[in-house]
């Protein structure tokens, strides 16, 4: 376990030290791009798992987080307040915004339906309700797109990814974590245990909130131009959990795998089939739901258990006795 | 204010309330029976607009007429579906089963979607046969025919689905299993052929009810999450398995938009509902009309 862990980490640290080495390479600007989409996806992904990837409770509306987040996040920056000002403010305000639909649900015991569809409808006000007030484009200050740096917004954005992979990693390995697992795998056997359920569920919910805000914050500080409502739009709902799922539901790393996967996997698409895309996309999630609900990760699980199988068979399985077995010796 | 915009609006709203409580009936039908929450039901309902659309502009088929065929196409479509995707979750705990059911209707919803925008482009198609714009007028209230029509055909079959499930045996078996599967089971129902005829039953009533959105307003590619919300709205409102309250909470919905594009803005119609939604969730899950669930 521990060697296992020591692996893990020296993953870690090459990947970061690479990652913050490309920019020095003179590696063109489109490739940091989609850097910086790998990036932010992570962070969306991330989010969403917190809660439902960890705690069992289905988001279908974690657009309404990010687009608060974006929303908060540019109308600071452009009124001139400092950057980190509006990345706070970007994960406060849809923190304190689920806790509207999170303490009624969660307090009155509702099912785990009712959140969700729940969830669906308020994303879905938002996103109507900010077309209506703001029906126009959102451009970041002059200064900014005249002068526009890729260099900063992309180390700025890797530290906000590391900051959501950590939080998400530290609040899962924690005792809280452990009991956001319990209230997923049987809430009544968690509660007999002393697990405050609703207490969980809302701290996860702030927590998925925040950090998808935090993401949210990240696209504002970065796209040059787009409309108020886009990132309130049901794509920004759906990728999120996409993604999760391909890559490994209820795991630190799944998210991340599912978003790297998931934007260079579109790159490609967008490429070879255009618009269709999206169609394998939707068939690629039934799939990965219907029949490796783990993901990426389980389907690596898998191949794992059965190569240590092989190895295993290999070296125990004597020349002798293989041949009185019929098995192919070594 | 005149009364006369109030009379009409309020007539809006009953007209297209009704379109909302048949294409809510759907969704609670297999949602009450099978415990699968398809929330690509919208989208199915889609599919039934667009059938009738291409029998009316490729064979000029009256899209009255075409009901029956367009509930047919929805009924194979239904098998489909249900045979790949949602047949396999059938025998999930119920928890796990709307769970799992929610996200497999999340991605087909995106797939239908891409589908139709592939298929018919991403413009507003309408039917628009001869008798289109005509429209009874009384004391200055305009009714268009087609809406109006659509309302008796929409009250048609809900009459006809509640007679279905009072009166005949298969009927009985479904509300059987709705109850209580297992003693179902012990009864001798064969429960998985009834959560298959429910299912297909749904899908085949959203046929109907996209033809009829189709002939009194237009069908899109986006329109499927704009349908399942507004379906959701009535299933939460009107209570699960409960026919009447689905008609009721459909009307109720209709005309709670039209009064909100009357006196706020027509901008916050649909948002009107979705508030709604939330409040009835939180307040009175069970909803206005339903019986406490067990």
């Amino acid at each position: 376990m521990t060697a296992k862990k020591g692996i893990s980490l020296a993953l870690l640290a090459v990947g970061v030290v690479v990652l913050l080495l490309i920019p020095r390479l003179g590696v063109s600007d489109s490739l940091l791009n989609l850097l910086i989409l790998m990036f932010i996806y992570t962070m969306l992904a991330t989010s969403w798992n917190i809660l439902g990837g960890y705690t069992g409770q289905i988001n279908l509306g974690h657009a309404a987080f990010f687009g608060l987040g974006t929303l908060a996040a540019r109308m600071l920056y452009t009124a001139g307040r400092p950057l980190p000002l509006a990345l706070l403010v970007a994960g406060i305000v849809p923190a304190v915004f689920s806790m509207l639909i999170g303490v009624p649900a969660f307090r009155l015991r509702l099912r785990g339906d009712y959140f969700t569809i729940g969830t669906l409808a308020l994303s879905q006000i938002l996103y109507i309700t900010v077309g209506n007030v703001l029906p126009k484009i959102t451009y970041l200050p002059m200064a900014d797109i005249q002068n526009y740096q890729i260099l900063p917004r992309y180390y700025i954005i890797l530290a906000l990814t590391l900051f959501t992979i950590g939080a998400a990693y530290a609040l899962v390995k924690s005792r809280l974590g452990l009991g956001l697992v319990a209230v997923r795998e049987n809430e009544d056997a968690a509660e007999s245990l002393g697990v405050n359920a609703f207490a969980h569920k809302l701290l996860a919910l702030a927590v998925s909130a925040f950090l998808g805000g935090l993401a949210g914050g990240a696209y504002a500080y970065y796209q040059a131009s787009y409309y108020f409502n886009y990132t309130f739009s049901p794509p920004w709902s759906l990728e999120p959990v996409n993604m999760a799922f391909i890559g490994g539901v209820g795991t630190i790393h799944g998210p991340i795998i599912g978003a790297v996967f998931f934007v260079l996997l579109k790159e490609w698409l967008v490429l070879k089939v255009g618009e269709y895309h999206l169609i394998i996309f939707g068939v690629l999630f039934i799939l990965v739901v219907l029949f490796l609900p783990g993901g990426l990760v389980e389907a690596w699980e898998r191949i794992r258990r059965v190569i240590v199988r092989r190895t295993r068979a290999k070296v125990t399985v004597s020349p002798a006795c293989a041949r009185d077995n019929g098995l192919p010796g070594n | 204010m005149s009364t006369t915009m109030v009379a009409q609006s309020l007539a809006s709203g009953i007209l297209v309330g009704a379109l909302y409580g048949l294409a809510a009936v759907g969704l609670s039908l297999v949602f009450g029976v099978t415990k699968i929450l398809n929330v690509s039901h919208g989208e199915l309902l889609m599919l039934g607009g667009y059938t009738s659309f291409w029998l009316f502009t490729l064979m000029g088929v009256d899209p009255f007429a075409g009901i029956p065929l367009s509930m047919f196409a929805l009924v194979i479509i239904g098998l489909i579906v249900y045979q790949l995707l949602f047949s396999r979750l059938i025998k999930l705990p119920t928890e796990d089963k709307i769970r799992t059911s929610l996200l497999v209707g999340f991605g087909l919803g995106l797939v239908l979607q891409n589908v139709a925008l592939r298929l018919w482009t991403a413009d507003n198609r309408g039917i628009t046969p001869s008798y289109a714009g005509a429209a009874l007028t009384i004391l200055g209230v305009r009714l268009p025919y087609v809406r109006v029509a659509s309302l008796v055909i929409a009250f048609v079959f809900l009459v006809a689905l509640q007679l279905f499930l009072q009166k005949t045996y298969t009927g009985k078996a479904i509300r059987a299993t709705a109850q209580d599967w297992e003693a179902a089971t012990l009864m001798g129902i064969n429960v998985y052929r009834v959560y298959l005829l429910s299912f297909v039953l749904g899908t085949a009533l959203a046929g109907a009810a996209g033809t009829l959105v189709a002939v009194g307003y237009s069908v899109e590619p986006v329109m499927g999450l704009h349908w399942t919300l507004k379906a959701l709205i009535v299933l939460v409102m009107g209570g699960i398995g409960s026919i009447a309250g689905t008609l009721v909470g459909g009307l109720i919905l209709g005309v709670t938009e039209s009064a909100a594009a009357v006196w706020i803005s027509g901008n916050y119609r649909h948002v009107v509902g979705l508030v709604i939604f939330i409040l009835v969730l939180l307040v009175r899950p069970q909803g206005l009309f339903g019986a406490k669930e067990g």
